[in-house]
């Protein structure tokens, strides 16, 4: 039924959501500096257009979910994603990472796989992580 | 300037197509069409068109060559695997590593090549029927595409995380050997997963393909085998989708081939997978069933030196000590081995968020990963996976993990804890979203002991996926007989790693080289004389 909700709203704007959960899932990875948040944001939308159409379709409900004002309060406890204090979102994003629900704890990982390769793919990333980055071929 | 051998052929005038750019339907007719270009589809392309069959290779991903190959995560992942290389099992218990571009994974790959173990062989005899898969007659065929594919064991000293798996193995008792590999003129960078930029890999994208057009094959790239229409017992058309320029959704033109045989070779999930949407006969319900994975755990160790995991050839060292410390149908047996350590693989394999996530990969220079390959398919609660079709068609693996399958994961965590403790780790983190890392060998084992062994929790993967089409001799537990041959479709072949009845228990590509040889051969006798056009 929420997953039916959700997917009505799927088709909304996701680019806040997700940019408040990037905030909170790269707290210390991220650079000290507005690009690099947007950059994280860009590689999310970039990861999910290489997705197939079924998988992206899942994506759009997980999000509906997360963005339709009554199953992102009864599932996520969040009242909106703009005045959420990190504090709010780290608290959902650990109740669905340690969930006894398989489902929810699914959609963490769906999150957690979208927004670590939306940064960790940049250059911009690498520094932190001591990650050279690719060698030159001579 | 490394020379591109596609660039090259393409050039010379090779016919090898890209469907997204088709302005209209089109068909093709051939002796033999290929599906899928991977070990399986590129070894049998080589072998028919050297006997002069006039042969239709199709494959669903892009044609990308060393001139595309950046050793960049972001766009290897997306352009080169199944599903950015997060290709998940239906409840999403497990994360699914498989090729998509011409090549296969061949191309992605990180170049293990073992020879089809002698008791995998012993067990498929025993238990399929199958008397012709001894390791004696096999070894002929195994040694032609050795020969072919320059595989040797890796003679330079392995990288520091392979090295550290042979020190800590060894301190132990544990046996450790060298890997053999199929590289030429390998210049040791590390990045063969995503696509190797100095052709110094000797996959199906330098070697058998290339050698296939230099003979007239026709290869039709970004072209998805929909389904075979059969008359009786034959097929006798493959149709085929043009996907568009995102090659992602379907574009709006057909491609039928018309051909003599057909020969599947789409890998494990998408080879069963056509079968499924084809309406095959499949009397005793074996198609797609019994699909195999060798579900892997990993174990990431601090070490106080640099390991730099992301660079070196990443797979060097291996032990198969704990493939025999049990029985093959007693409890599961693993295959230690490491991967490369690279930022978004590491990154989305890692557990947690925020700052302990970040203090973490923030180590990475000093990380040392361990993964435990188990081999699956040998007893009765390992019966593996089953394929079926989304709504769309496309193929999605169920695959329960049993708790046949749990126990070696909990033995292979602390395995692997012992080993890295061994080599001088001064903390090890079983990769489980409730683990800590963890100081000694006994907090490993308490810690591992007290870890829910449950699905999205315990971190389960697989590069390696096998089944689903499987050979035997009788047609009530198998999909295939032992020439690779539909058991009830005359003209159709299954040629890839999805003909396995069990998994391998070792890095799959050169079974698939080796048995497919065999077969390819066979079927370029059967099929003859090409016919005159």
């Amino acid at each position: 039924m929420l997953l039916a909700l959700g997917g009505c709203a799927a088709a909304g704007n996701h680019r806040e959501m997700v940019r408040a959960i990037a905030r909170v899932m790269l707290q210390g990875a991220l650079p000290n500096d507005r690009d690099a948040l947007d950059t994280a944001v860009r590689g999310v939308d970039v990861a999910i257009a290489g997705l197939p159409p079924a998988v992206q379709g899942e994506i759009g409900q997980l999000f509906g979910l997360l963005e339709f004002p009554l199953s992102r309060r009864l599932m996520a406890g969040i009242g909106s994603w703009q005045t959420a204090s990190d504090a709010d979102i780290a608290a959902f994003l650990q109740s669905w990472r340690t969930s006894n629900a398989a489902l929810l704890r699914s959609g963490y990982a769906a999150l957690h796989q979208l927004v670590m390769a939306g940064w960790y793919g940049n250059e911009a990333a690498w520094a932190r992580i001591g990650y050279p980055g690719p060698p030159r071929i001579v | 300037m490394i020379a591109d051998p596609i660039a090259q052929g393409l050039l010379r005038g090779w016919k090898a197509y890209d469907a997204s750019t088709f302005d209209r339907d089109r068909t093709f007719d051939a002796d033999v069409v290929i599906i899928g270009t991977g070990a399986g589809g590129g070894t049998t392309a080589e072998i028919l068109t050297d006997a002069g069959l006039s042969v239709v290779l199709i494959e669903e991903g892009p044609l990308r060559s060393s001139r595309d190959f950046h050793m960049l995560e972001r766009e290897a992942y997306p352009q080169l695997y199944q599903e950015s290389a997060g290709r998940r099992t239906k409840d999403k218990g497990i994360v699914i590593l498989q090729g998509r571009a011409v090549g296969g994974s061949t191309t992605v790959n990180w170049t293990s090549s073992f020879r089809t173990p002698p008791q995998t062989l012993d067990y498929w005899r025993e238990h399929f029927g199958l008397a012709d898969y001894s390791e004696n007659a096999l070894a002929p065929w195994f040694e032609r595409m050795e020969h072919r594919l320059s595989v040797h064991p890796w003679d330079e000293p392995p990288n520091e995380n392979n090295a550290l798996l042979a020190r800590g193995a060894n301190k132990l008792g544990i046996p450790t050997a060298i890997i053999p590999r199929n590289v030429k003129g390998c210049y040791n960078l590390g990045y063969c997963g995503m696509g190797c930029p100095t052709n110094a890999k000797q996959s199906m994208l330098v070697t058998t393909i290339p050698a296939a057009l230099d003979r007239g094959a026709i290869l039709i790239s970004r072209a998805r085998a929909q389904h075979l229409a059969f008359a009786g017992d034959r097929a006798d058309t493959l149709q085929c989708a043009s996907l568009d320029a995102s090659g992602l959704q379907p574009g709006p033109h057909t491609i039928t081939i018309r051909a003599r045989t057909f020969v599947i070779a789409g890998g494990a999930i998408n080879s069963p997978a056509l079968l499924l949407r084809s309406n095959a006969p499949d009397p005793y319900g074996t198609l797609g069933k019994r699909t195999f994975l060798h579900p892997t755990v990993i174990s990431a160790a601090t070490m106080p030196e640099v390991v730099a995991g992301y660079s070196g050839a990443p797979q060097s060292i291996y032990s198969d000590h704990f493939l025999h410390t049990n029985a093959l149908d007693g409890a599961i047996g693993y295959k230690l081995e490491v991967p490369p350590l690279h930022p978004v693989l590491l990154a989305t394999t890692t557990p947690g968020f925020g700052v302990p996530s970040a203090k973490l990969l923030a180590r990475m220079p000093h990380l040392q990963v361990i993964i435990a390959l188990m081999r699956d398919g040998f007893h009765p609660q390992s019966t593996g996976g089953s394929v079926g079709l989304r709504d769309d068609g496309t193929p999605l693996l169920d695959y329960p993990i049993t708790p046949y399958v749990w126990d070696g994961a909990r033995r292979a965590l602390k395995s692997m804890a012992q080993i890295q403790f061994a080599a001088g780790a001064t903390s090890v983190l079983p990769i489980h979203e409730a683990a800590q890392p963890v100081t000694s060998f006994e907090e490993a084992e308490r810690l591992v002991d007290a870890l829910p062994m449950e699905i999205v929790r315990a971190s389960v993967v697989s590069a390696h996926v096998m089944g689903g089409c499987g050979l035997g001799a009788d047609p009530r537990s198998s999909v295939i007989d032992g020439t690779g041959r539909h058991h009830h479709l005359e003209n159709v072949y299954v040629f890839d790693g999805s003909a396995f009845p069990t998994s391998i228990g070792a890095n799959p590509q050169l079974s698939i080289y080796g048995m497919v040889a065999r077969n390819a051969s066979r079927l370029a006798g059967l099929v003859g004389a090409p016919a005159k056009r």
